[in-house]
């Protein structure tokens, strides 16, 4: 555990050396600043929802950017033959890459907290501020992000090249928010089972402020899924 | 029972349908410095990255210590310093922090974490470097990085692949007085291409083609041949300046007691005369002394060729000309 905690550290903070990170992170910021605060005062609603219906498209972007370097990097500069040969399980390798990331997600999460504190303070004086879907959104956020950051290391687990890593991600990741947008138009048996699928459907029922085992059981699965598949893809180097 | 510190037998590694090492065995004491030998893709760092656990052997077992890489990979790794080839490290990071990050990951103590850096980077002269960043190093200082690294917690057993390719001379002769120092306590193996660094650092040599041994010896024993005979190169002058005889002076060189074969060679010129001695056991340059000063000839010089480990490494490895 101790290693897989060195192993996050030190890629957490690797993050913040590379010009990359920053440009991701004030990307996101800017785009999701923009696309919430064009729509708030048209709608004139004090609320985040505008936000949290932009974010997991722009996640879709932001996660893997974020994880697309994790493995492939290490890959890349051979460094990955040092840590296969560390006294850890692959999976512990991976778990530390799994925590940076989403370290990392975190703090472009904590960047977009004075979305919340600026709307709450425009509340006018009748009835309060409702904190418990920011709440809720944000942890949906959260898991979502864990999900895509599973797809998005074994996209960058699977080749030395940091692009292909991203796509790889960026497809994955993609898939699972589409899946369920041409749901309406599928017989209904069908469209339910698109509609579990969905990433999106899931953080739609979280943010709403229902939190139920079934989102938090896909979301977990997704997760320990991608991890495993970006274990396996790394055990295979040592064939 | 004084257990030995590497146990390989018949190790197989394939990729795809090569086949890299081919059912190799051998055994390591304790404290020894053994010198990793063959040509390029004769299978050394792919034997090298089976015992230090970047890769799955195909077939066959590897031991450190009494541990099995396959079976138990987690616990043969802790026993043991790696220093790959290339010497890959996290460039944008600065030396103590990489050091510190290998502490942490290898479980050093928190407690004695400081003083293991503090002492790896001592024994490595890393002192003044501890707060660069390690792409601003040279390759020299980068390798005692790596070696640093590789120290950190006590390892029983080094494995260096190739620790002096692309140093310059000096950096050379630094990091193998560093090996010889680190060997003095502990195992270790390293590969290499650099004969005349096996001979100065190892106590025995490995020299491996195709996957497989092809020799396991001392250095000295490989470059002496094994029965102690050698070779004795003598250029000859007349004392007064007069043209020599070569086939009476090989008849009076052959006469001597120990000589097994001469041959002529190529002199330095007119007026002198070169012989290739060939002796048993014994060595000949006090008979070859004295003969000549009861002649009118001058000895110009007389020099021991050896047998060079080159030439033992190229008889082994040649397999085209064995073909």
């Amino acid at each position: 555990m101790n290693a897989a905690l060195a192993v996050a550290r030190r890629e957490f903070r690797s993050f913040f050396i590379s010009p990359i990170a920053y440009i991701v992170l004030g990307g996101f910021l800017l785009l999701s600043g923009w696309l919430y605060f064009s729509t708030l005062f048209l709608a004139g609603q004090a609320s985040l929802r505008g936000f949290f219906s932009v974010a997991p498209v722009l996640f879709v972007v932001l996660v893997p950017a974020i994880t697309m370097r994790a493995v492939a990097e290490e890959r890349k500069s051979g460094t990955l033959e040092l840590l296969l040969t560390f006294p850890m399980d692959d999976w512990q390798i991976t778990l530390g890459k799994f925590l940076a990331s989403l370290g990392m997600v975190s703090v472009a999460l904590a960047c977009t907290l004075p979305y919340a504190f600026t709307v709450a303070s425009l509340t006018g004086p009748g009835p309060a501020f409702d904190w418990g879907p920011v709440f809720a959104g944000y942890f949906g956020l959260v898991l979502l992000a864990s999900s895509f950051i599973g797809m998005g290391l074994w996209g960058s687990a699977l080749s030395k090249n940091q692009i292909v890593g991203f796509i790889f991600g960026l497809v994955l990741c993609f898939a699972f928010y589409f899946v369920d947008k041409f749901a309406p138009l599928l017989p209904d048996s069908l469209g339910q089972v698109v509609e579990f699928l969905s990433v999106d459907y899931h953080f739609e029922n979280i943010a709403r402020g229902v939190i139920d085992t079934r989102d938090l059981v896909f979301y977990l699965s997704l997760t320990v899924l991608g991890l495993l598949m970006t274990a396996r893809t790394i055990q295979a180097t040592r064939l | 029972m004084p257990s030995s510190m590497i146990r390989i037998e018949g190790l197989t590694k394939h990729y795809g349908p090569t086949q890299a090492v081919k059912g190799l065995s051998f055994e390591v004491p304790r404290g020894q410095v053994v010198g990793f030998l063959g040509p390029n893709g004769a299978g050394k760092s792919t034997t090298m990255r089976i015992l230090a656990g970047s890769l799955n052997p195909t077939g066959g077992k590897a031991f450190v210590g009494d541990v099995n890489v396959v079976e138990d990979p987690v616990g043969a790794r802790k026993l043991i310093g790696y220093l790959p080839e290339s010497n890959p490290l996290y460039d944008e990071m600065m030396v103590v922090d990489y050091l510190r990050f290998v502490a942490d990951v290898r479980s050093v103590p928190k407690d004695l974490r400081a003083a293991r850096i503090k002492s790896a980077v001592e024994r490595c002269g890393l002192t003044g470097v501890v707060s660069k960043d390690i792409n601003q190093l040279s390759r020299g200082y980068r390798q005692r990085v790596g070696l640093a690294a590789a120290i950190l917690h006590e390892p029983d057993l080094l494995i260096l692949d190739e620790p002096t390719a692309g140093l310059d001379p000096n950096q050379i002769v630094e990091i193998r007085n560093l090996i010889k120092d680190l060997g003095k306590e502990k195992t270790v193996i390293l590969s290499t291409h650099i004969l005349s660094e096996v001979q100065s650092t190892c106590s025995r040599v490995l020299i491996i083609n195709e996957g497989r041994l092809v020799a396991d010896d001392t250095p000295e024993r490989l470059t002496a041949g094994a029965d102690g005979s050698g070779e004795v190169f003598v250029v000859l002058g007349h004392r007064h300046g007069q043209p020599l005889d070569a086939a009476t002076i090989r008849a009076s060189l052959s006469a001597m007691a120990g000589v097994t074969a001469v041959e002529v060679a190529e002199g330095e010129g007119a007026g002198t005369l070169a012989f290739r001695i060939r002796h048993g056991a014994e060595d000949v340059r006090r008979t070859l002394f004295e003969t000549v000063v009861k002649t009118d000839l001058v000895l110009l010089e007389v020099r021991r060729t050896q047998v060079s480990l080159e030439d033992t490494f190229r008889k082994l490895t040649d397999t085209r000309r064995a073909a």
